[in-house]
């Protein structure tokens, strides 16, 4: 799997209170395109609310979306979400629909397709993550790890440009998360554009372009992985690290 | 003996009951079913809009929804059907001419059951997780979408017992239309009973009506719990370990 058509991401001094909780506080980010960029932290560092402002999930206060340069924040957000596939870290599957039907729903709803065309494109995304023998089976019965690759194929089914990935492998069994790390290193080696929001230090080490250190709702540090992970410049980001490797 | 046998006189006298029951299944039965059946599926329409506005983000919405919730929840359903059937019953009989409260009788019950619908409707759509409507949205989804092909079909499973809880208190609350003052061949199984036991100065005709409502409604009491106990249990699950993991390539060993 190596041709999506992915683009660049750039998010600009992004601003988000919740009340008077000022949860993000003039954050940039810049992934290129094709580029799998991730962000690490400690909790309730931002992290995740960020990937949702970027997506507008929630709307920023202030600050700028680009999507391959464009700003988006005056398009419909729902055509922007088309654009951009999510991962979460409780899967969230459709528990009262079958794993193809939550691969095609979107497909048929969204794109239009028929209903024989939507699953036939289901079954083949199935296929690439290795589940298409559990095309009809409910999303109870799958492991965990099964679980999260279908929820990926949900997300590549409608050919997004960018995929988010919100801690998608925190809610794992420890055996189960490396499937789900290769199927994203995949993906990533696969062109993807990816912003991957992570506690999995080796995942960030060894497979994205940029690593960027979130504390507070603050980018403190942001740059290729050996800077980062081998000569930690701020103090804050040395602590996290010495804390969690 | 004398009480006993007084007591079986007063209560299962089956001369008269003998004579009441053909009337309560050729008329009664029909007609408590159709007060029932037509408020109930009224009922869940309002219902459903009742809820959809008592979660909107609309704050308009949200208070009408409350104060018709409030209002038709706590009052005294004889109340309410007194108050309807009589109310409206000019106006409707201005417009369309009927004298019959069959209509009034059925609107008030749909109103009643409309309002704990609403309650029940929005009890379980709000416990769907909210990460069901954050996955569709962020699928590209609206919010009406999200709503009524994910979010609202997990909701309504969940309460599906208590909507059969609901649609057992409509049969019996359908028995106090009578006080409306139907048409013969309009009456439910209770005012059958009560006609037939004023008549005779015997109660056995309550009897009678009162096992046709037991005949209805124990079933489905036992159909709640059935219901209730599957959701709870579930299907039998069946886990498998994750065997194929790597697929697409190898990946990285991290």
């Amino acid at each position: 799997m190596s041709e999506f058509t992915s683009g660049s991401l750039t998010a600009k001094n992004i601003h988000l209170s919740f009340g008077t909780n000022h949860v993000l506080r003039g954050i940039d980010l810049h992934v290129e395109k094709g580029t799998t960029a991730s962000v690490i932290g400690p909790s309730g560092s931002g992290k995740s609310t960020l990937l949702r402002v970027m997506n507008r999930l929630i709307e920023p206060d202030q600050g700028d979306i680009l999507l391959d340069g464009q700003s988006v924040l005056k398009d419909n957000p729902d055509e922007l979400r088309r654009r951009i596939g999510m991962v979460f870290q409780q899967f969230n599957l459709f528990p009262h629909k079958t794993v193809a039907e939550n691969v095609s729903l979107a497909l048929r709803k969204i794109r239009g397709m028929s209903k024989d065309q939507a699953r036939n494109e289901a079954l083949e995304q199935l296929d690439l993550v290795g589940l298409k023998h559990k095309a009809d089976a409910r999303p109870a019965t799958l492991s965990g790890g099964q679980q999260q690759r279908v929820a990926i194929a949900r997300a590549l089914a409608m050919r997004p440009e960018v995929m988010f990935f919100d801690e998608a492998t925190s809610a794992l069994d420890p055996e189960l998360v490396k499937g789900v790390l290769a199927l994203m290193t995949d993906l990533a080696k696969g062109g993807m554009t990816m912003v991957v929001v992570t506690h999995e230090m080796g995942f960030s080490r060894n497979v994205s372009d940029v690593v960027t250190f979130m504390d507070a709702g603050v980018v403190v540090e942001s740059g290729p992985p050996e800077q980062l992970f081998n000569s930690p410049r701020t103090e804050r980001l040395q602590g996290f690290l010495s804390d969690v490797l | 003996m004398d009480i006993l046998n007084q007591l079986a006189k007063t209560f299962f006298d089956w001369e008269a009951m003998g004579q009441v029951i053909p009337k309560m299944f050729t008329v009664g039965l029909p007609n408590t079913l159709v007060l029932a059946v037509i408020s109930g599926i009224i009922g869940t329409a309002i219902g459903m809009v009742l809820a959809l506005m008592g979660i909107s983000r609309n704050a308009p919405a949200r208070w009408v929804a409350r104060v018709y919730t409030d209002i038709l929840r706590g009052l005294p359903p004889v109340l309410t059907i007194l108050v309807i059937g009589f109310g409206f019953s000019p106006i409707m009989r201005q417009l369309t001419g009927s004298t019959s409260p069959y209509p009034m009788a059925i609107a008030a019950l749909s109103l009643m059951s409309g309002a704990y619908i609403g309650e029940i409707f929005r009890s379980g759509i709000q416990s769907v997780d909210k990460g069901q409507l954050e996955a569709t949205r962020a699928l590209g989804f609206g919010y009406g979408p999200s709503m009524r092909l994910v979010v609202v079909p997990q909701g309504i499973r969940r309460v599906l017992p208590a909507l059969v809880n609901q649609f057992i208190a409509l049969i019996k609350e359908s028995s106090l239309v009578f006080m409306l003052g139907l048409l013969a061949s309009e009456r439910e199984i209770f005012q059958i009973g009560k006609d037939s036991a004023a008549n005779s100065g015997n109660l056995s005709p309550y009897v009678a009506a009162a096992l046709f409502y037991l005949v209805l409604t124990v079933p489905l009491t036992h159909f709640v719990n059935w219901i209730d106990a599957r959701m709870r249990v579930g299907r039998p699950e069946k886990k498998e370990p994750d065997d194929a993991a790597a697929v697409v390539g190898k990946g990285a060993q991290s």
